[in-house]
């Protein structure tokens, strides 16, 4: 494998990185109104992922970075082309990052309806907008032979993209709404197993539609065989949930939407932004990457540094690996 | 309506806008991050219940803080591609790898590390909870390293080909890039202008109690800590701003001359330092200046009889090398931000000296008007950190990248100035209303004083901190 195609997997695997766990992030946000009968409740569900949502996050700043420094034409092309649609994501990702912080700075009800209703935007909006993202990327968007997007908002919103978007909203509210169940006890974390059982449903058929629109229309061997992979563990993962199985349930969810994001880019490969009104202005690998110098430095970089990261991230799961209950908030002292 | 919907004027307008504000937080970040740690050291070694009441309170404020930083962080790096794609397709092969380091090497360090010391008080032995602070503070501290670094390309581009094919810079040196001279000397002078904030901030903290009377286990030893802090971290921003000048005037001679606003060649006594000038309002010509003779030579060349390019000449220069053009920035921003960063950073370290001679061996001085004095520490140090950063952007004009790209060729060509208008908008809104949020609760936090902790525990005589939740 060349540098150029072994940086094409590596910002996949950063955005899989970003879409397993923020995902869950999105989903428990997005569960407030749906399983936060009192503010109790909803204390618990933020604190489920109160001290990681911030590590999760910074996936998606790893992951521009490293698409910056690998591919600076798709970067260059794809941010300054989803102009509106990235600015309301980075708005959504500002309103969510603050409200955890300063919704328990106050005890008033109202403030923190507030920001109660600030973090359910913050998260389905990026939820729905990062499946709207990569949808078009997978199908192409018009580009000019400088590889300057050429449509508008409106030319993102099309059905295809809608139907991406609508996926990753309903995959990564079950899996927040998964991760709930995984994390609380009592009546919280049952109420939570059963949103799932029904979300699952809901998350099944949206989800299978979207992959078989995918892959009839831009299908590749390697994206059949991810995209099975997602579908298995979607429908395992729906079972095991089924059978209180959380953990198991947790996992294959993870393993969906990690399947999902790799046939994605395996139906791009080894385009990274197909033109879709004439193939000779595609980006591709070969012609977006950087050069073999800074790309050999940056695989070092890579190799020395992912393993650690992965190894202090996952011992922070560890020492986080506790159920939060309710009783836990009440004692504490803020 | 042409000119309101420039989309160069306006992405202009943004970058400064969220650079601006984003900075805003990043010192305090950096600073309070060390501080916090510092005092859960000390509580850590002797058990002292004040040092731990200490480091809530201040962790109280960093917590705050640190939020926005991270949330107006990720704007930051995602406008290079929405606002400056030219930027970015020219760049990235050099820019991105200082970005992606950042990202690996300090982000995930940073946000790993903070959620366990927020939520890992009851959860980990006190040895590695104390880690995880110290680890959040080299993680801030790493991160401002690479983030000059990327700075000093634009400033001082090194370690690069052009590639006239592909239109762009390309990275031949890693090591000449990561120590640029530039970032060499911008970095130390940036963290130790962090801290003198940071000092600013707790100074004017501790200052609100003290006035009140109120507090003193806590806020004498904190007051004490900030005044030390703001003496030494000012000392240390003087020493690496003179190097940073330095190395500007070798890279960036435009700049020394637009911060100085001169216009001619001027060498040795000639080259004095103008303290305060008023002059005609189409700024060519001076009415009334108090000026210090040599000093200017000193600053640039540290030298007596140095020499200083002035605006005119190095306008002919540039326009010999790069074509005809305006390449000086706009004087009287470089010539004021400079003055006022100096200024204001020099009158926080007399007040910190003079606050040392008046609480010396315990003293608490009475006069409220002292304790006023003191608490305009933060506000006064915190824009004397933001002018420097307008002056050394605005000074960098009209180039995006020194000598390579100028800032009117950067812009997203495909952007339009609608675009970055609603964009421009949202921002200013969002902003302008968690600026409000953000300020009431530092001040509610700052007014409400430290926690109070309870009793130790009988069995180990320390204090058991509680379970932390959102």
């Amino acid at each position: 494998m060349d540098l150029p195609t072994l940086w094409f997997w590596i910002v996949a695997f950063l955005f899989v990185g970003y879409f397993v766990l923020d995902g869950f992030d999105f989903g428990v946000g997005m569960s407030l109104p749906f399983l936060g009968k009192d503010d109790t409740d909803r204390r618990v569900l933020i604190n489920t992922i109160g001290p990681v949502w911030d590590l999760n996050e910074t996936w998606v700043i790893v992951a521009g970075a490293a698409l910056f420094a690998a591919f600076p034409e798709w970067y260059a092309t794809l941010f300054s082309g989803f102009y509106l649609a990235l600015l309301l994501i980075l708005l959504a990702l500002i309103v969510r990052g603050v409200s955890f912080e300063y919704r328990h700075q106050r005890p008033e009800s109202q403030w923190k309806g507030r920001f109660d209703l600030m973090i359910v935007i913050g998260s389905a909006v990026p939820a729905l907008l990062w499946g709207v993202a990569f949808a078009n990327i997978v199908q192409g968007v018009p580009l000019d032979a400088d590889h300057n997007y050429t449509g508008t908002l409106f030319d993102l919103l099309n059905p295809y993209a809608l139907l991406g978007g609508l996926t990753t909203l309903l995959l990564f509210f079950t899996h927040g709404v998964v991760f709930v169940s995984l994390k609380t006890e009592g009546e919280l974390r049952e109420r939570a197993r059963r949103l799932a059982v029904r979300s699952g449903i809901v998350s099944i058929v949206v989800a299978a539609s979207f992959l078989l629109w995918t892959g009839l229309a831009f299908g590749t061997l390697w994206f059949w065989i991810l995209a099975a992979v997602a579908a298995v563990a979607l429908i395992g993962g729906w079972l095991a949930n089924l059978r209180g199985a959380e953990g198991i349930a947790f996992t294959l969810m993870a393993a969906t939407i990690a399947a999902a994001v790799f046939a994605l880019f395996a139906a791009l490969f080894p385009d990274v932004m197909p033109a879709s009104n004439d193939p000779a202005n595609s980006l591709t690998i070969e012609n977006a990457s950087s050069t073999t110098y800074t790309l050999t430095f940056m695989s070092w970089v890579a190799l020395i540094f992912l393993p650690l990261i992965l190894a202090y991230q996952g011992w922070t799961y560890w020492v986080f690996r506790k159920r939060v209950s309710r009783a836990t908030i009440e004692a504490a002292t803020h | 309506m042409n000119e309101l919907l420039d989309p160069l004027l306006l992405a202009r307008w943004q970058f400064g806008l969220t650079t601006v504000y984003h900075f805003l937080f990043v010192p305090i970040t950096i600073g309070l991050a060390t501080t916090v740690a510092v005092f859960q050291t000390a509580w850590f070694r002797t058990d002292k219940v004040e040092y731990l009441k200490i480091t809530r309170f201040f962790g109280t404020l960093f917590l705050i803080n640190f939020a926005m930083g991270v949330v107006t962080g990720i704007v930051q790096e995602f406008q290079f591609g929405m606002n400056w794609s030219e930027y970015s397709r020219f760049v990235g092969d050099v820019f991105g790898a200082p970005l992606a380091l950042e990202g690996l090497l300090a982000f995930f360090f940073e946000a790993t590390f903070i959620g366990l010391w927020i939520f890992g008080w009851d959860k980990l032995p006190r040895g590695i909870h104390l880690a995880t602070i110290w680890c959040t503070a080299v993680g801030t501290i790493v991160s401002a390293y690479f983030i000059l670094a990327a700075n000093a390309f634009m400033q001082n581009p090194v370690g690069y080909e052009m590639n006239v094919e592909k239109g762009r810079a390309e990275l031949v040196d890693i090591g000449a890039l990561l120590t640029n001279p530039v970032a060499l000397a911008a970095f130390p002078h940036t963290i130790a202008a962090s801290f003198m904030v940071t000092a600013g901030l707790i100074i004017s903290a501790a200052a609100w109690h003290l006035a009140r009377n109120q507090h003193l286990d806590t806020m004498r030893p904190a007051l004490k800590f900030g005044l030390w802090t703001m003496v030494g971290a000012g000392i240390l921003t003087t020493l690496f701003g003179d190097q940073l000048s330095l190395a500007m005037v070798a890279t960036q001679p435009m700049k020394m001359a637009a911060a100085e606003a001169t216009y001619d060649t001027v060498c040795g006594a000639d080259a004095s330092f103008s303290l305060f000038t008023l002059g005609t309002p189409d700024g060519t010509s001076e009415l009334f200046s108090i000026r210090v003779p040599y000093l200017l030579s000193l600053l640039s060349t540290h030298t007596f009889d140095g020499c200083v390019e002035g605006i005119n000449d190095l306008q002919a220069q540039y326009t010999e090398l790069y074509g005809p053009g305006d390449y000086a920035p706009i004087i009287w921003v470089t010539y004021w931000a400079f003055r006022w960063m100096i200024g204001l950073g020099m009158l926080h370290v007399l007040v910190a000296v003079v606050g040392l001679w008046l609480t010396r061996k315990g003293r608490m001085p009475k006069q409220r008007w002292i304790w006023k004095v003191a608490i305009w520490s933060f506000p006064l140090s915190l824009a004397a950190m933001s002018v420097g950063w307008v002056f050394t952007e605005m000074g960098r004009q009209p180039w995006i990248v020194f000598s390579l790209l100028p800032t009117e060729s950067a812009v997203s060509p495909n952007v339009t100035g609608l675009d970055v208008l609603i964009s421009l908008v949202a921002f200013t809104l969002v902003y302008g209303a968690l600026a409000v949020v953000e300020v009431r609760l530092i001040l509610r936090a700052i007014k409400k004083g430290p926690p109070e902790l309870g009793e130790p525990d009988p069995e180990s005589g320390r204090i058991e901190p509680a379970t932390t939740v959102y």
